[in-house]
């Protein structure tokens, strides 16, 4: 009987996906793709570029693995791969996209001199104080008044927002953009539940909250229901 | 077993080491054994505002460095019997002279004998201010009506927050210009209130005759006639568990007054 095949090529309607057999060794499955790649050779003659997508399902690939398997592919064919999926991930990497994704909450006044930074959203039920700064990778929601300084999408996430219940910033920043608050006070008028974000223009806009509706569809993560 | 109340500020001229005398004077009036401590080093001036001066011999370094007992350095207020001393700051060394784990136990010793231990915090955020607030159970942070102030003092709060071994602040607003509040020129005592939230302990005027007393080595609270002297025994009461209203800032002022009154009732 033949030996069970570590590397199988498929079409699917997402286009050429590359299954690689997670039972070999690395080396083993190297060298199969490598072979199996050159046989090929004469049955595509087209010259552009074809997207291609590896699975490597329960195999772990560390980044230079990756970057391996990914020449390999290019060098061999017109083939460049978009993505490599894998099931597995190492537990920093899931603690890291966790911590990302995550909404963290805190009930605190942020006071003049401190600093509070969060890897992904941060939901403050409190206020910043003037000298006060809060710092996010995601978006920012302060449920008080905001005096102090805001710094959302830190990690270059430049469709991040900033919301307060009361918008009296002493400095907003998004991704790299920066605005800061008239040196003359103007007219007293209440700025409450408003939110900040990056326009077309690479400025940052100040408006209703209700505009991050239309503009920031992502914010949305409830799923389901009517 | 004694509690220690740390008088702070992060601003200096706030009024410190008045407040510190007035309300060690007021709780020695309510019949407490009191002990205030300057920790002021190498800018001592408490002893001075309680004008007791003269009679310094030995001084906190002196007790922390083991040259004196401490019942020695501690100088007695004669106008209190047996109610009122001083633990005075040195003047010749600089704030480093202590550490914040000499301080604590210092503080440690004086409430086995005292029943509130009232400490003078020098203005800074720095090793003068860590050795003051050591061995405090409690503290009080005194502003005024200045933005400069009001921002120091959110500083010194979420610094106190942190050490968190200090019970929730509370907080004195002093110097008072009733005048300028109502003109909307000063913060008002709402609008301070509101923006550090900690609670509200006290609210004193700006008086001239505090002035007039200090100078003369005579605290404020001594003299029963004074709105500042009765302000001030207020603050000791609330300290010691008694509900007292806010003293109105002046009696021809109704709209201030209502104000604050509005505010607890609210609250």
């Amino acid at each position: 009987m033949k030996k069970r095949q570590n590397v199988t090529i498929k079409g699917t309607k997402d286009g050429i996906v590359l299954h690689l057999d997670d039972s070999c060794s690395y080396e083993e499955l190297k060298k199969e793709l490598d072979e199996k790649l050159s046989a090929n050779q004469s049955t595509h003659t087209e010259r552009h570029l074809t997207p291609v997508k590896v699975d490597v399902g329960n195999r772990y690939l560390n980044d230079a693995q990756r970057e391996e398997i990914k020449n390999l592919i290019r060098q061999k064919k017109n083939l460049v791969v978009d993505d490599i999926e894998s099931y597995v991930v190492t537990r920093e990497e899931a603690d890291k996209l966790k911590a990302e994704n995550e909404v963290v909450t805190v009930a605190r006044i942020i006071r003049s001199g401190q600093v509070l930074e969060v890897p992904g959203d941060l939901l403050l039920i409190g206020d910043v104080n003037p000298g006060g700064t809060v710092i996010a990778g995601g978006n920012i929601f302060i449920m008080g008044s905001l005096k102090g300084i805001a710094h959302a999408g830190v990690f270059g996430n430049d469709q991040a927002v900033i919301t307060a219940s009361s918008m009296q910033p002493s400095q907003l920043r998004i991704h790299d953009c920066i605005n800061r608050a008239p040196d003359k006070a103007q007219n007293k008028e209440k700025r409450e539940m408003e939110c900040a974000y990056i326009d077309d223009n690479h400025q940052i806009i100040i408006d209703r909250l209700q505009v991050l509706i239309n503009l920031r569809p992502n914010l949305n993560r409830f799923e389901g229901g009517h | 077993m004694g509690e220690a109340i740390v008088i702070t500020s992060g601003k200096g001229g706030v009024g410190k080491t008045t407040t510190s005398a007035n309300i060690g004077t007021a709780l020695a009036l309510q019949g407490k054994k009191v002990c205030l401590v300057d920790t002021d080093i190498g800018l001592r001036n408490l002893d001075v505002v309680m004008g007791l001066e003269n009679r310094i011999i030995y001084d906190l370094v002196d007790v922390v460095e083991g040259r004196c007992k401490i019942h020695q350095a501690l100088v007695k207020d004669k106008r209190f019997e047996d109610l009122l001393y001083l633990l005075p700051a040195a003047q010749t060394v600089d704030k480093s002279a202590v550490k914040p784990e000499q301080m604590h136990k210092l503080i440690n010793e004086l409430k086995q004998d005292y029943d509130y231990i009232i400490i003078d915090c020098p203005a800074g955020i720095e090793q003068g201010f860590q050795n003051a607030i050591a061995g405090a159970d409690r503290a009080i942070v005194v502003t005024t009506p200045e933005v400069s102030a009001v921002r120091d003092a959110d500083r010194i709060i979420g610094l106190l927050e942190k050490a968190n071994t200090i019970e929730s602040p509370k907080l004195v607003i002093n110097r008072i210009r009733n005048h300028m509040m109502k003109s909307g020129d000063m913060l008002d005592v709402d609008e301070i209130t509101a923006h550090l939230s900690i609670e509200l302990i006290g609210i004193v005027a700006d008086d001239e005759e505090v002035i007039k007393a200090s100078n003369h080595g005579e605290p404020i609270a001594l003299n029963p006639n004074s709105k500042a002297s009765i302000a001030y025994r207020n603050i000791a009461r609330r300290i010691l568990g008694e509900s007292i209203p806010l003293q109105p800032l002046e009696d021809t002022n109704k709209s201030v007054f209502g104000k604050i009154k509005k505010f607890f009732g609210v609250r």
